[in-house]
């Protein structure tokens, strides 16, 4: 049989209860055999009225729910909204709570990344192992934050004009213990996957993106700077003591997942080297503004947009005050969701099995998504 | 060579393998609930309400002000202000929470409440494993499952709880030249005394939490 049977497409529901979609995402494919014609993403199933609720609760209300927004990386989501909120009240922030913002949101990263690179290889059929080890340093990230914060996850840390608790030396030890050990486990994971030749086949030229598209899509964070784009919050903006590091932006150049998986690792990198950075450039002395009041605590009425270099992208939080104690809008401008807007021209062309590995690598966390 | 690279992935498998069995860095899992990680002292889960001296319900330092009702985020927290007052852990008379009720299902461990109390009079407790049958009743915590006693709290947070009996030592002290009949001072010292000198409070496993709180050695 040399003649290619010509059927109908094959329609398939893929997820919202499905491992590799990473939470409750569903995809509606379209298939002509097993290349993928239409992709249509479905998502909502997590909405939660996150920015309904911040119009209801006081500003410092809102902090703990911005844990729940993207639950890997609550340290980098508190930082945004206190970045916006501090715009907004014109709020200064003490030296080394900028520090322990700059440690935490950089350690943040080390975490996600890490997973994120277990996860992809999840997605890729490499069940389990590589995310375990990913998860095993994960793990010594996830405990420092609980031994400050009290919490693994929803740590609910930072707090306008500063931050909660203070880190003693033991703390500072501990994390510099970790952060110095962590390019072995970085040494190792390269060698466990960069010239597997089974990744290889499956990432590269895989759900290529375009600059021009990625910019025109707003993609952001390292899913942008794989398609080449030089555009990185952290030098953008500067925010926070950001322009006091020495630090390198790694791009792709094809944009594709091979390209967005390398980032992830020359990013951790570059996350090692500020941390280090930090280690040696904080000092004590106060973590909080005395001027910020933790009950009433009222921004003047006005807008502003806070947004920092989140490690899935640029998140971003745009508040309306009215003067009183609850914002008049609050919006959330949450990266996995716009990263995810182009899916579709990502996976056209390829097989149903590389729409995981494309969904994988763009790191999504649907509490974000779905808000 | 096409397979080197699958190869040299196997071999860091390989060495994870091996590794496990002479390395602790390369197996850091607890048998739970047989062996439990120990909770570092900043730990937070769910609050409760402290009282100083022996009778909680006569100690509460809570004066039903429902500050931490209005702030709390998903508003968990339920008090009935009483119509009379009691006196309060300094003397002074003060209105106590006729009802206190956190439903304990519902709160999200944000530790507002213990931000914005200007009284110290509700913490963080550090523990877990509260799983129950039932669905609503038994997570609605009311004033008698919540209070704990000051030295329970100096037990799991030792610094902070420290700190906080200064604090209130020092209010106390400046209020009143003699405070009648307060136990804070002296315990303030012991457990100063004992915070330095054994911060051993780190491994303080919730489960096995004494019900009764150690007395501060001395
Ligand atoms: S910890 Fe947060 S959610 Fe829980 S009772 Fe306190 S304020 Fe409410
Ligand atoms: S716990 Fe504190 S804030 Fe809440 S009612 Fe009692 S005294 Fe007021």
């Amino acid at each position: 049989m040399s003649a290619r049977l010509e059927g109908e497409l094959l329609e398939v529901s893929m997820g919202p209860q499905h491992p590799s979609t990473h939470g409750v995402f569903r995809m509606n494919v379209a298939l002509d055999g097993e290349i993928v014609v239409k992709l249509k993403p479905v998502f909502g199933y997590l909405h939660r009225n996150h920015e309904q609720i911040g119009e209801r609760t006081s500003y410092l209300g809102t902090m703990p729910y911005t844990d729940r927004l993207d639950y890997f990386n609550s340290m980098s989501n508190n930082w945004g909204y206190a970045l916006a909120v501090e715009k907004l009240a014109g709020v200064e922030v003490p030296e080394r709570a900028q520090y322990l913002r700059v440690i935490l949101a950089e350690l943040s990263r080390l975490q996600n990344h890490a997973s994120l690179l277990g996860f992809l290889l999840s997605d890729m059929g490499a069940w389990g192992t590589p995310l375990m080890y990913a998860f095993r340093e994960r793990e010594k990230v996830l405990d420092l934050f609980e031994s400050l914060a009290g919490s693994r996850m929803m740590c609910d840390y930072m707090r306008f004009g500063g931050c909660r608790v203070d880190a003693d030396a033991a703390w500072m030890e501990r994390a510099k213990k970790i952060v110095y050990d962590f390019p072995r486990f970085l040494d190792e994971f390269e060698e466990l996957i960069l010239e597997n030749e089974i990744v290889i086949a499956r990432t590269q030229h895989v759900g290529r993106v375009s600059a021009e598209l990625a910019i025109s899509a707003g993609i952001t964070g390292p899913m942008l700077r794989a398609s080449g784009v030089n555009y990185d919050l952290r030098k953008v903006d500067g925010y926070g003591f950001y322009p006091r590091f020495k630090f390198r932006i790694p791009l792709g150049e094809h944009g594709d997942t091979y390209d967005r998986l390398m980032m992830r690792v020359l990013e951790m990198r570059e996350s090692i080297d500020i941390l280090k950075q930090a280690f040696e450039a904080i000092t004590p002395g106060p973590i909080t503004n005395p001027k910020v009041k933790v009950r009433g605590f009222r921004p003047p009425a006005g807008e502003c947009y806070g947004r920092i270099e989140g490690p899935k992208g640029e998140l971003g939080f745009y508040l309306i005050s009215d003067g009183t104690g609850t914002p008049y809008r609050y919006h959330v401008r949450a990266p996995s969701f716009i990263n995810l807007t182009i899916l579709e021209d990502m996976c056209l062309g390829h097989t149903v099995a590389d729409v995981m590995v494309i969904l994988g690598s763009i790191d999504i966390v649907m509490g974000e998504v779905d808000r | 060579m096409t397979g080197a690279g699958i190869l040299k992935g196997m071999a860091v498998t390989a060495r994870n393998f091996v590794g496990s069995y002479f390395e602790k860095e390369r197996l850091t899992t607890v048998q739970y609930p047989e062996e439990r990680a120990p909770l570092p002292e900043n730990y937070r889960n769910f609050p409760f309400l402290v009282f100083d001296g022996d009778e909680a319900q006569a100690g509460l330092r809570c004066v039903a002000c429902q500050i931490c009702e209005k702030e709390c985020p998903p508003q968990c927290i339920y008090i009935v202000k009483s119509k009379d007052k009691k006196p309060d852990y300094m003397g002074k008379p003060q209105f106590y929470p006729a009802t206190f009720d956190i439903d304990i299902s519902v709160c999200m461990s944000c530790q507002i409440c213990v931000e914005v109390c200007p009284f110290d009079a509700i913490k963080m407790d550090k523990v877990y494993e509260l799983s129950r049958r039932e669905r609503f009743d038994a997570l609605l915590m009311d004033k008698h499952e919540l209070a704990k006693s000051n030295s329970y709290y100096h037990g799991i947070h030792p610094t902070e709880a420290t700190e906080v009996d200064t604090r209130l030592a020092e209010a106390a002290a400046k209020k009143k030249p003699a405070p009648p009949a307060t136990a804070a001072p002296p315990a303030v010292a012991a457990a100063a005394k004992a915070a330095t000198s054994a911060p051993a409070a780190e491994a303080v496993v919730s489960g096995t939490l004494p019900a009764k709180p150690t007395p501060p050695a001395t």
